[in-house]
């Protein structure tokens, strides 16, 4: 086992035995696990033998300076990386214990299981109502009501219906910030998926939309697993049950999030999260 | 003096003055180019007056001479090959009017140069009168008689009058026969010629002669013979009809001349007209001249099926070109892999836009007409052999061949067009568990349509102009039929068709009456720019539709 990997344990058995009211890792139902990941993009390395363990019905938040990996970790749960031209990925990352790195995978139905949503509000060119139908009518589902089913109840998950239900039919393209990166988020948990990766959700978006995106994600995490990338540190403090602190494309702590914030057990995570660095 | 210029080329503005400068010049080619060619050619549809005036001979005799001028030129006096002319002192240059004299039948010849110092008491007289025929050119002259089977009707004044109803009645006439002639007649012509392939074919097949099929074509030939034979009646009654009535006029040497009216498209009186009349005429003959036939070796009429030919072979020229530029540029741009090869592949066909458009209608000719379609000919056609189907230029092939001319820069546009839409909207579908493919079908794809317009609006742009190629792959001077009508199965690509461009070089240098057909040449060319434009701002309008749906690409 890789030192990062043993220290986020090591972290985890102190913050039980001092804080035995916080969440123990141990204790959660396993999501994703991660398994002694390197990733490479030519020759340069971009994640260092990864591993770590994504608790389910969680928020998990990946910390650190810009370039540290967090974000590259986060699109190999979806695979996401597969796009880029001349990674390599070695090590592998199990969803509910199997490997999805696996050759026979499909990385369709992968991509459906583990719903994502970017930095910037990416919402097609389309109509509303047509940009949450999007993975439905990907999936062959064609009734109109069924549709409608769905797309009402997703908006209403992501806190946008009232604003919205009586313009389904207008261009998404005509929504604010805010409410765009809501749509796109409505449209990723329109095909239930386990996990969502949520990569700086808030980081274009007003202090206002950024509230809503947080407080929705307070809700969502009841019914999805949660992984967010985050510049931002208060936003993991307030959000998240568990926070992965990266850097230089090794994890260098991983642990619930109070602990981390409070009394983290590396250096490194303390000089980055009281501003030394970073 | 010199740190205000150093400032002042400092401050960018010579820079910006040349850039408004290039524009202007643009600016200025272009509508200097249209109002040249609109001056010249919806010139040519106004009713000139008809001048008469005494021509004194070299000779010393007197002629007289009649008919429209059409040019004024002034030229050296050694220029001109008359010893006898006698000039005022000083004078060093001659002027020369050209001369629509008409009469073709009489004189010989539509044009005739005269000198201006030997015209003398130029008149305008309102009786004089203009004869467009359908054969022989224009008649200049005067009306003397209108006779009905060879008896007088009325002479004169009176003969005037007694003339339009009856060119109208021979101009109804004329509607029937070629109804007949063209829709009925050729449609019993186009099945009989099926009915002899298809005979043809049983023979190929083996079929023994006097075998039911066989019957079956005779029969169905004699009952299309018989309705041959009773149009063909028709047709005889009809012509016998159109060859009642018949005029005399008197051409400037004094000649009389008979012409049946059948002949005769209109006669009018331009000098006592006034500018209502004028108008109206201009009106008509700018109809004429969009919507009929040509004649007189297209130097008469109108250009209708070039203008049919032209855009039929664009339209049919879009429709192969776009979804193979797509789909090329589709795998060039998103499947391929970027590599030396793709590379390669791109240069090569960013230069085929540079190779001169004759080199492709060699490529037409050589490989869809003579390859492709004699083995189309040999497999399908085998009963028409040895007349070529396929194996000969036609609207089909010349469309292909321009759709393969245009193809590059359809590639280059769609490429152009998949390359901007932003990775974040790909990664947004992949997300949602589209596949590759998926994203393109649903999102990438339209999202790029208003770059394959573009693209095919510069197809268009380029095909429409182009007539070297096509003279090699199906154009001709003169179609008998358009490549769309009534006979089953309605679009004959197989036809050879008539194309604006081509026309104007066809009227333009190949005419037998080069000078009449000159304003020819320019309203051809203002038509064909029309045509484009009208083609270019119709993909203009859907490009702009869908830019207005797929805004995305601003943000």
């Amino acid at each position: 086992m890789s030192e990062s990997a043993a220290a986020s344990h090591g972290v985890d058995i102190r913050a039980m035995e001092r804080k035995p009211r916080h969440r123990n890792l141990q204790d959660e139902a396993l999501c994703l696990e991660v398994k002694d990941l390197n990733l490479y993009y030519g020759d340069k390395q971009a994640l260092k033998d990864v591993n770590l363990q994504i608790p389910r019905q969680r928020v998990s938040a990946f910390i650190g300076p810009s370039g540290c990996g967090k974000s590259t970790l986060l699109r190999c749960f979806n695979r996401m990386n597969d796009l880029v031209d001349g990674v390599r990925i070695e090590g592998n990352i199990e969803l509910d214990g199997e490997d999805m790195y696996q050759r026979n995978v499909n990385v369709a139905e992968l991509r459906r299981r583990v719903g994502m949503v970017f930095q910037k509000p990416n919402p097609f060119p389309k109509s509303i109502y047509e940009n949450v139908a999007y993975g439905l009518r990907l999936m062959g589902k064609k009734s109109r009501r069924e549709l409608d089913d769905v797309v009402e109840s997703a908006l209403r998950s992501a806190a946008l219906w009232d604003e919205v239900k009586d313009r389904l039919h207008d261009s998404a393209l005509g929504l604010s910030g805010g409410q765009q990166q809501r749509l796109v988020i409505a449209r990723a948990i329109a095909i239930e998926p386990e996990v969502l990766l949520l990569d700086e959700p808030a980081s274009a978006l007003d202090p206002i939309s950024t509230l809503k995106i947080e407080e929705l994600i307070y809700e969502l995490k009841e019914r999805y697993t949660i992984v967010i990338v985050t510049h931002n540190m208060q936003q993991a403090a307030r959000v998240s049950d568990y926070t992965a602190f990266m850097y230089m494309g090794e994890l260098v702590e991983f642990g619930d999030t109070d602990t981390l914030f409070t009394n983290p057990s590396r250096k490194q995570t303390e000089d980055y999260i009281t501003g030394r660095y970073g | 003096m010199f740190s205000d210029l150093k400032q002042w080329f400092g401050s960018g503005k010579p820079w910006v003055w040349l850039n408004a400068g290039a524009v202007s010049i643009s600016i200025v080619m272009v509508a200097a180019l249209l109002i040249l060619i609109g001056i010249r050619g919806l010139g040519h549809f106004w009713a000139k007056p008809i001048m008469e005036a005494d021509y004194l001979e070299p000779d010393g005799s007197i002629s007289r001479l009649v008919g429209e001028i059409h040019e004024r030129e002034v030229v050296p006096r050694e220029q001109i090959q008359d010893p006898t002319l006698e000039l005022p002192e000083g004078t060093d240059t001659v002027a020369r009017l050209l001369v629509k004299t008409g009469n073709r039948d009489t004189v010989g010849l539509d044009f005739r140069w005269a000198l201006e110092a030997r015209l003398q008491q130029m008149r305008y007289p309102e009786k004089l009168m203009a004869i467009e025929r359908y054969e022989w050119g224009n008649f200049y002259g005067y009306l003397k008689e209108v006779r009905q089977d060879g008896t007088l009707v009325a002479s004169g004044d009176e003969a005037w009058q007694a003339l339009q109803p009856l060119i109208e009645r021979a101009g109804e006439l004329r509607a029937q026969i070629k109804k007949i002639e063209q829709d009925d007649i050729g449609a019993i012509n186009y099945q009989i010629e099926k009915l002899r392939l298809a005979e043809r074919r049983l023979e190929l097949d083996g079929v023994a002669a006097g075998s039911r099929e066989h019957q079956a074509i005779a029969e169905e030939r004699q009952v299309l013979q018989n309705r041959y034979q009773g149009y063909q009646a028709r047709l005889r009654e009809l012509y016998q009809q159109i060859g009642r009535d018949s005029l005399t006029g008197v051409v400037m040497d004094g000649q009389e001349v008979d012409m049946p009216l059948s002949v005769v498209v209109r006669a009018y009186r331009p000098n006592e007209m006034g500018l209502f009349d004028k108008i109206g005429f201009y009106i008509a003959k700018l109809w004429e001249f969009v919507s009929d036939d040509p004649r007189e070796a297209n130097t008469e009429g109108g250009i209708f099926p070039a203008i049919f030919g032209t855009v039929m072979m664009v339209i049919l020229m879009s429709i192969f070109v776009t979804p193979f530029g797509v789909i090329a540029a589709v795998y060039l741009r998103e499947y391929a892999r970027q590599g030396p090869l793709t590379r390669v592949i791109r240069i090569a066909v960013n230069n085929l836009a540079g190779v001169p458009s004759i080199v492709y209608g060699v490529f037409g000719l050589g490989f869809f007409v003579y390859f492709l379609g004699g083995n189309i000919d040999q497999l399908f056609f085998p009963e028409a052999l040895p007349a070529p189907t396929y194996g000969t230029g036609g609207l089909f092939w010349a469309s292909l061949t321009l759709a393969i001319l245009t193809l590059p820069v359809v590639i280059v546009a769609t490429e152009e067009g998949l390359s901007r839409i932003p990775s974040s909207i790909r990664e947004g579908s992949l997300a949602l568990g589209a596949t590759k493919a998926e994203t393109l079908w649903r999102t990438v794809l339209p999202m790029s349509s208003p770059a394959m317009m573009t693209g095919l609006i510069l197809a268009v742009a380029r095909a429409a102009g182009e007539v070297a190629p096509l003279m090699l792959v199906g154009v001709v001077k003169l179609a008998p039929s358009l490549p769309l009508d009534s006979n089953a199965p309605f679009l004959h690509l197989d036809r050879k068709f008539m194309h604006l461009g081509f026309h104007i070089y066809d009227v333009g240098f190949q005419s037998p009456n080069v000078e009449a057909a000159r304003p020819l040449v320019y309203a051809t060319a203002l038509l064909l720019v029309l045509v484009i434009v009208m083609l270019n701002l119709a993909a203009i309008a859907i490009r702009n539709h869908l830019r207005e749906k797929y805004r995305a690409l601003e943000q």
